[in-house]
Order: structure tokens, then sequence, then C-alpha cells
């Protein structure tokens, strides 16, 4: 415990505290099919009744709450649909260098997906610029989102 | 005594008939929840004039989050401010306490619930508040990358600019009127009188937005009053009858949301009436300029309504009491008679997902 | 580029090559302060000096310890000051034999609801110096103390209580407070 400071007459303890968990989570048919992509280097979304491709992909289609159905591959590149560049990565962020993070919807689908773009800079980026996956090493992928290390702009196109 | 009007939906008409707020700050180093809200409650019943007290309430609801203060049913602590023993029926939800609101609003639908109070509260200064928040996004694809709430506003920011709707100097004039405006709040956090030329100037923190586009850090709570029927009428002179809310959310898949407009505050606020009549005072919960342009085009707001007189949630922005607060201020303005219809909104989630909208007015 | 937040876990046994994958490790951390407040410190310093400090309601005139600064009965500041003794009653118990992760103590042990002299509510301290099988409601009992140089801000500062010798207290004395 340590005395804290103030103003006011009496002073109020304080102490550090840790909340931390390990967390497990089991996640079905659907998520997992596309984490078990990303493992595998791919990219998959899932068609909703309304002929829509959402990903990353979703049980029920997020408008009308109907059930999904079959798995698709999209990508591997799509177009930066929003960006927002970080001047000040924090500890917890993906990269620890200044970054964007992009909404990119992939070739085929119709949402987008939030990641890291890893570009030399603000004016390197662009809405609308083409961006493809960066993936980690394949043994290196264990079926998660960060298999993709950041998402990297397409060489040669305009941005 | 007048006739209280007809609510929009639901069997009773409720009104707010007091509200009372901590002052906002940045860091409340010596008293704790419990201690915050007792001269809150103190302050919410004096001001009723009728010298009622907590016996005089029938119904008791709160809105915090316990990962503020990163410790289990914290929020049941809360309530030794108020005391609840013997018990008293009460309920909480782990969200603004503005969803604490319209949960009391439902229990005073029921004839025998006449009177609820409602309070919010939460110290963000004491835990890492934009770990916190991402753990609020999709587990599996998007927390694991922990977007923080800066982050995700900035990328809503962007749309607007890419739609042309808006311009950096925009959101700039919101934030420079929030913050002047705030110099008449005494409760505020953050007032000051700077032109947009100042503003821009500012570096960006995450691109679009700089610094004077976000919100501070706050520890705060606040208070509201609610009665149903005449019985209103004991308590305030001029009370603020809520003659609609409604609210809604939008899907939890970010990038399935159109985030550069607000559909789901654009039906919350057609369920509730907005544009039945006049409005004369707007609060809207917008924690980020740029998303009190969304809110206000979603509303249908236009150039002869008072937005956010407050200085809104850049002026404090109190997790789990700031939408309370934007219902407590609208209802002020309305039972001082400075308005006669005003909208108050609250927004729980990431970048806008869920959105309360109510309209106050005074007889 | 970082490692990122919980570095990289080893896949879980069910994600072998071929097998879809079924788990996902998110693991998380969160730093607080916590700050125990005006009632809560006086307490806690109390604990220090090898002391029970509560406080006492101005509309009931209960008195709470520990307190967290007001009374849950009335909802008021409890600003006024009491510090109690070491003896009290114990108002009821349990007898625990699950160990548990960094347990120091030996189960089976009592823990116990003790009712101090002058409080009105009870709080749970450790019953240690009597056979498990002999402690029982009403049992008289005294706050061992842990060594001066060890007292600290917290209620580890109380090692446990033990039997203090007197007559068992009646029931009429605690069964409003059990």
């Amino acid at each position: 415990m340590s005395e804290g400071t103030g103003d006011r007459d009496e002073e109020v303890l304080t102490s550090d505290h840790v909340l931390e968990y390990p967390y497990s989570r089991s996640v079905g048919p659907v998520i997992g099919a596309f984490l078990t992509g990303l493992r595998d280097g791919r990219i998959l979304g899932v068609t909703s009744p309304d002929g829509r491709v959402v990903v990353p992909p979703t049980e029920y289609d997020p408008t009308t709450g109907e059930a999904t159905g079959d798995l698709v591959e999209v990508g591997p590149e799509g177009t930066v649909e929003s960006w927002a560049w970080v001047v000040s990565p924090l500890p917890q962020h993906p990269l620890d260098h200044p970054f964007a993070w992009v909404l990119v919807k992939l070739d085929g689908a119709d949402t987008a997906v939030l990641h890291v773009l890893d570009a030399p800079g603000p004016d390197a980026v662009s809405t609308g610029m083409r961006v493809r996956p960066h993936f980690v090493e394949e043994d290196e992928r264990v079926g998660r989102i960060q298999d993709i290390a950041a998402f990297v702009p397409v060489a040669g196109s305009a941005s | 005594m007048p006739t209280p009007p007809s609510p929009r939906r639901g069997r009773r008409p409720v009104a707010v008939v007091s509200f009372a707020q901590a002052d906002n700050v940045r860091r409340e180093s010596h008293h704790n929840e419990v201690e915050t809200l007792m001269p809150v409650f103190a302050e919410l019943f004096a001001k009723t004039g009728s010298g009622i007290t907590k016996d005089d309430i029938d119904f008791i609801c709160s809105g915090s989050t316990d990962y503020l203060i990163g410790g289990p049913f914290s929020f049941v602590a809360a309530l030794d401010a108020i005391g609840v023993y013997p018990p008293r029926r009460e309920s909480h939800v782990e969200m603004d306490a503005a969803w604490a609101l319209y949960e009391a609003w439902v229990a005073l639908q029921d004839e025998g619930v006449d009177t609820a109070l409602v309070y919010g509260f939460g110290k963000s200064s004491l835990g890492q508040l934009h770990k916190i928040l991402s753990l609020q996004l999709d587990p599996y694809v998007m927390a694991p990358l922990w977007p923080d709430p800066v982050s995700l506003a900035a990328l809503q920011a962007r749309t607007l600019l890419d739609a042309g709707t808006a311009s950096e100097a925009d959101f700039a004039a919101v934030a420079a009127r929030s913050r002047r405006a705030a110099l008449e709040n005494p409760k505020a956090q953050v007032a000051y009188d700077r032109t947009v030329e100042q503003l821009l100037a500012e570096e960006y923190v995450v691109a679009p937005l700089r610094r004077h586009a976000l919100p501070p850090i706050t520890d705060g709570a606040a208070a509201v009053v609610l009665a149903a029927g005449t019985r209103a009428f004991e308590w305030a002179e001029r009370p603020a009858w809520i003659t609609g809310i409604d609210h809604r959310i939008e899907t939890h898949a970010l990038g399935a949301r159109d985030l550069a407009s607000s559909p789901s505050t654009a039906r919350a606020g057609l369920e509730a009436g907005v544009g039945d009549g006049p409005v004369d005072v707007a609060e809207l919960h917008a924690p980020f300029a740029h998303q009190e342009l969304i809110l206000a085009a979603a509303l249908g707001l236009g150039e002869g309504v008072d937005l956010n007189p407050s200085g809104g949630a850049l002026a404090a922005n109190a997790l789990m009491a700031g939408g309370l607060i934007r219902i407590g201020e609208a209802a002020t303005r309305v039972m001082d008679g400075r308005a006669g219809r005003a909208v108050a909104h609250a927004t729980s989630g990431p970048v806008l997902q869920h959105n309360l909208v109510t309209v106050l007015e005074g007889v | 580029m970082s490692a990122g937040e919980g570095g990289a876990d080893a896949a879980p046994e069910e994600n072998t090559e071929r097998a879809p994958v079924t788990m996902l490790s998110t693991p998380m951390r969160l730093e607080y302060l916590f700050s125990a407040g005006i009632a809560q410190s006086k307490n806690l310093r109390g604990l220090a000096e090898g002391k029970f400090i509560g406080q006492r309601c101005p509309v009931c005139r209960k008195v709470y310890m520990p307190s967290r600064g007001s009374c849950p009965v009335d909802g008021v500041p409890t600003d006024e000051v009491v510090e109690l003794g070491n003896t009290g009653t114990v108002t009821t118990f349990c007898v625990v034999n699950v160990p548990f992760a960094g347990q120091s103590i030996e189960i089976p042990y009592i823990c116990a609801m003790v009712l101090l002299d002058g409080a009105d509510i009870s709080f749970m301290g450790l019953i240690q110096e009597i056979p498990t099988d002999e402690v029982r409601m009403g049992l008289r009992v005294e706050a061992v103390w842990v060594p001066t140089e060890e007292l600290r801000p917290s209620m580890a500062s109380v090692k446990y209580f033990r039997p203090s010798g007197e007559p068992d207290a009646d029931y009429e004395s605690y069964k409003d407070y059990t």
C-alpha cells in the first residue's frame, strides 16, 4: 500500500491490482473454419441468404439474422474502405512502430475486416488503395487473426 | 394541476423530477464510489424541495461496470450510498445508466411503482481504459488485435471525410463550440475558448483525430429521480416528461456497419418521436467530436437546435454516467423553462453501436 | 513487429496439422490502481497499528467494522470513528476441508464470522488454538495479531482468533447478528 497524494486532510491508501485471465475459447464450426483457413494461409467468408459474402464469417447474417450458408474463399487482395494512422502505438497494439488501422474489403467480400496496415507513413495510405495480407511463417501459424501479421500495400498500385 | 402528456408508448407518463451529478474530474483520488455518490443523492433529493428521502423511492436502478474498478460486484457496494437494508426493489445494468433509466421507465409502467432512483458512476482513472474498452469487441477476430476506442473512432471519422460530408475543420468546430459552452458548466472538466485554427494546429493522435476531438478521461457519477403520473408534480413544479424513449443496436461485426451514419440512432429517434415537434435543445452523447455530426444528422436536427449546451461528452466523459447526464442536462433545461421540448441521446458499445433516444417535454 | 499481447501460444492439442481449429487462446491482463477511499483507509491504517477501527452511523448509531464510509441502512456518511477492542463472539462458523492454491493453513480449519464487542456487523476470521470439533456459536474469542514488525494495512495483520477463556455468549446477545 502506498499513501496517495492529495490536497485534502485525509490521505487514502492505494495499491496495485492486476486482473489476468488465460481464456481458452471454443470457436465453433464457422469461426473455427475462418481460423483454420488463416492457419492454412487463406481467408474465408460465409454466404448469407441474400447473396452477400460476410467476412469474417458469422453464424448469422449481421443485418437480417438469418443463418448463413456455405464458406467461400475471398481475397487475398482487397481494397481499403477506411483507415486511421496511429502516431504512437500502444503497447498492446499489433505493431510497435506507427501504422494504420484499416477496414479491408477483400475481393469477393461484401463486408470489411479490421486489421493493421504496415506502410511507410500516412501519405502512403488512402481509401481505395489495394492491399494484401502478409502471413507469418507457416510453422508459426496457429489459427488466429494474428496469423496475418499485417496487411501491406500491393506493390505498384496507386495510393 | 396540468395534465401529464401521454407518452408515445407505454401506459403511464413518466417524468424526470430531479438531476444531480458529482464534479467531473480527471482523477478522484480521495473518495471511493460510495463516498462520491452520497453527496450526489443528498443534492438530488434536496433539489426537489419537497423533503423526499430514499424511503419515498419504489425502485432503484444503477448503471456501472466492474471492469472500471477491476473488482466483481462493485456495483453492489455502491448501494451502501443509498441504504438497501431492509431489502429494496433494485436492479443494475452493466452499461451506461441511461439504460438503467430505461429499465426504471419500464418498471414505472406498473401501477404501484411510482418513483425511481437511477444512478450511474465510474472511475475511469483506475484502470487501463483503452484496454478495458477493447474487451467489448468481438473476442475472436477483433479484440486480439486490441484496437482502442480512439483508433476505432478515427476509422469512423475517416469515413465522413471520404464521403465529403464533413471536414477536419468541422470536427474542430464541434470541439471549440462544446468546450466554450462548457465554460458555463460548473461540472465540466474540460472547458476553454479556442478557435478552430488553434485546434487544427494540434498534432494528430490517431489521424484524422487530434486531441481536441477526443473525450477526456473522467471520474464521475450522476443520478436522476423519475416519477410516474401526477406524483411527479409533488416533486417538481415543471417535470420533464418522457414522451418518447427507444433504443436500438447495430451488429457486432464492425466491418458490416455503416460507420458514416447511425442507423440505430435514426431508428430510435423515429420510434421516440423526435420529429413529432420542434426541438429546442439536444444533448447528444458524442464522446468524439465527429460523432456529434453523425448523430445530429441521424436525428434530423436542424440549425435552430441548441446542441450540447452542457459541453457534452467532450467536456466530461464519465463512463457509465455520461448518457444519463445527457438526459439530466436536457431535463434540467425543460424543468427550468429554458426549453419546451428537448432530445437526449446516450450511446454504448464501440463507435455508436447502441443508441438510446428520449424526448423530454414540459407542460 | 512486436509479439503482441500474450505472445504466440502453442496451439492446443486439438489443433493438429490437419484437424480444424476448435479452440482459440485469448489471454488478457488489466492493471489497476485500487483506491481504498477515505473510510477504508482509516480502517486499514488501524490494522497497521494493531487496532480495529470502525465507524458509527449518525442516524441508527450502528458501528460498522470494516466500514466503506456509509451506513447500508440509512445511506448517510458514517463519519464518527470508533476504536473497537480485541474480543468478540463467534456468530457462525464452518469447517473447511478443501485445499486451495497458495494455502498456508493446515486443513481442516475453522472459518468463522466474528462479532467484535461494540460492532454491529461481523466479519470473517480464522479460528485457531482450539480443536475444530469444539468450535461453537457463542464462543468468546480474542484477536491474535502478527508480530509488530509484520503489521501492515491489511486484514492479514490479524493472524487469527483464539478462545478468550470467557464463558460462551448468550444466544440472545448475538442472535440479531447471525
